[in-house]
């Protein structure tokens, strides 16, 4: 009998299947995603979530309102403030309690530094998925700065909860308006320099530009909101729609985009630093005298009923429901976190393209894992 | 559209739907079965337009469970709360809504590993943080676990 000499060939045409993470630097935390290819282009994608999972909602069944603000730090910890924000904004609501006009202007400069701070990493992260490790250092380096100026007044550096329902833990400290100012010219110059390193690089775009289309109608109907939503035309900030803190005071311009690709989203953000400097630039010399908390009960106790309040966290709209029926502590809270829901279109921007296009469309969505898993 | 509308536009829509009064937002009550289509004209009728759902969840009220919607339009800037009971404790099936709202296939996932809705007609209903060999829906108000969850 004749012998088969010749090896098996595999048929390329055969689809098969790639795990990338739940360790795995490229997916920024522990994420899990299974690619399926054809070749080498993604035929789907299932992200496995749950990996940091705390159960931050059934925790703060357990606790008051103020022990919940702590929670909220640790679900996108990048933007912290924002997200200690939103819990205060529904207590306050709820209790119909005016907040001092300083409470005000420093929770809308302390926002818009933080919105900086998370896409100077975002940036530097992006750059370094992409292939250039100099982003990250860059992006580290000044983000540094602002870290600095919060642990100044904040006492911390990453998780604040410098934010309480009715004020603040403590005032700015008095060398804060002066450090701000600092940043803001010395970023003025470094924001040029991240250009002039990646937006402008060809092999960049040649990488981003017409790769990870989501289409406006696919944005709304995924609910992805944020840079993310706004790079496809979805006008979703809440800063603009439903104005809390001193927005409705201050101007600036709502980034859209058109196209919808990953360029775009990158764009979007490196847009949306120049407009927060803006923004802090008209409040930081004129924020008003007065106290930094309102009089506020020791117990904290929400009328029966529910309530929603949303807010425009760094990565789209963080939104907080709650069920009170007038305890201490909320009878249920669901946090809609932009992230899971900006991950629920990931299967959809990324089929049809290539396995290496993965890496900067996941990148360009800027995850956060633990406020995917909450 | 202005609240009073729109309140007349759902009742007209569904007769039977229980209108609720609510701080903030327009609630109604829909009957089980007619969420889906209720759904499907909110999104497809020029003068609704309700294309964005922004947060889909649920809540146990110890009698049965409620799972609530909160909708807007992006063109015409109306909102809109739905919410859909459960008979009971025991029958929990709810229609889902992601062939309508794309999003609502994770929220509804989410609603289902954490407070244990079961979906009909949803294509992928797997537990989305939990592990599939999970015991129970943690975030019932009967669900306990002496275990993982420190009591002080």
């Amino acid at each position: 009998m004749k012998e088969d000499i010749n090896p098996p060939v595999r048929n390329i045409e055969e689809e098969y299947h790639i795990n990338i993470g739940p360790q795995h630097p490229s997916t920024h935390g522990v994420l899990r995603l299974v690619a399926s290819l054809k070749g080498e282009t993604v035929t789907s994608l299932k992200p496995h979530c749950g990996y940091i999972h705390r159960g931050i909602e059934k925790m703060c069944e357990k606790d008051t309102y103020p022990q919940v603000i702590h929670l909220t730090d640790r679900m996108d910890y990048l933007s912290a403030h924002i997200n200690n924000h939103v819990v205060c904004l529904l207590v306050e609501k709820a209790l119909e309690v005016d907040v001092p006009e300083r409470v005000q202007y420093i929770r809308t400069i302390m926002d818009e530094l933080t919105r900086i701070a998370s896409h100077q990493l975002w940036w530097g992260c992006f750059g370094m998925d992409m292939g250039g490790q100099t982003c990250l250092l860059y992006g580290m380096r000044d983000r540094e700065k602002i870290l600095d100026a919060f642990e100044e007044s904040c006492g911390s550096r990453l998780l604040h909860s410098y934010y309480t329902p009715g004020g603040l833990m403590k005032d700015i400290h008095p060398n804060f308006q002066k450090k701000v100012k600092d940043f803001i010219k010395y970023f003025r110059k470094k924001i040029h320099d991240y250009d002039c390193i990646l937006t402008g690089n060809v092999i960049m775009q040649e990488r981003t530009k017409g790769v990870g289309i989501l289409t406006k109608e696919e944005a709304i109907d995924y609910g992805v909101t944020g840079p993310t939503g706004r790079a496809s035309g979805f006008s979703c900030d809440v800063r603009k729609r439903y104005p809390y803190g001193v927005y409705d005071r201050v101007g600036f311009k709502e980034i859209l985009g058109t196209k919808g690709d990953t360029f775009e989203r990158y764009m979007m953000r490196m847009l949306e630093m120049r407009e927060s400097m803006n923004i802090i630039e008209q409040l930081i010399d004129n924020i008003p005298a007065g106290d930094y908390t309102a009089k506020m009960k020791a117990v904290l106790k929400l009328p029966a009923g529910e309530y929603y309040q949303r807010v425009e966290s760094a990565r789209g709209e963080l939104g907080v429901y709650v069920v009170s029926d007038g305890n201490k502590s909320p009878y249920r809270m669901k946090f809609r976190s932009p992230n899971f829901s900006n991950l629920s279109a990931l299967d959809h921007i990324c089929r049809g393209f290539k396995i290496a296009d993965l890496i900067a469309i996941s990148g360009s969505l800027d995850f956060v894992i633990p406020d995917i898993d909450r | 559209m202005d609240n009073a509308t729109l309140k007349e536009r759902i009742s007209g829509l569904v007769p039977d739907a229980e209108y609720q009064e609510s701080k903030q937002f327009l609630t109604f009550i829909i009957p089980l079965d007619k969420m889906h289509g209720l759904a499907l004209k909110l999104k497809q009728e020029a003068d609704l337009a309700f294309d964005y759902l922004f947060c889909l969840t649920a809540v146990d009220r110890n009698d049965f469970f409620e799972v609530v919607y909160h909708l807007e339009s992006t063109t015409l800037k109306h909102q809109l709360e739905l919410k859909v009971r459960t008979a009971d404790r025991d029958h929990v099936a709810v229609d889902t809504v992601c062939d309508v709202w794309g999003t609502a296939e994770f929220h509804e996932r989410e609603a289902y590993d954490l407070m244990g809705i079961t979906f009909n007609n949803h294509p992928d209903l797997r537990r989305i943080f939990l592990d599939e060999s999970w015991k129970g829906h943690p975030l019932r108000k009967d669900y306990v676990d002496e275990v993982n969850i420190i009591e002080l």
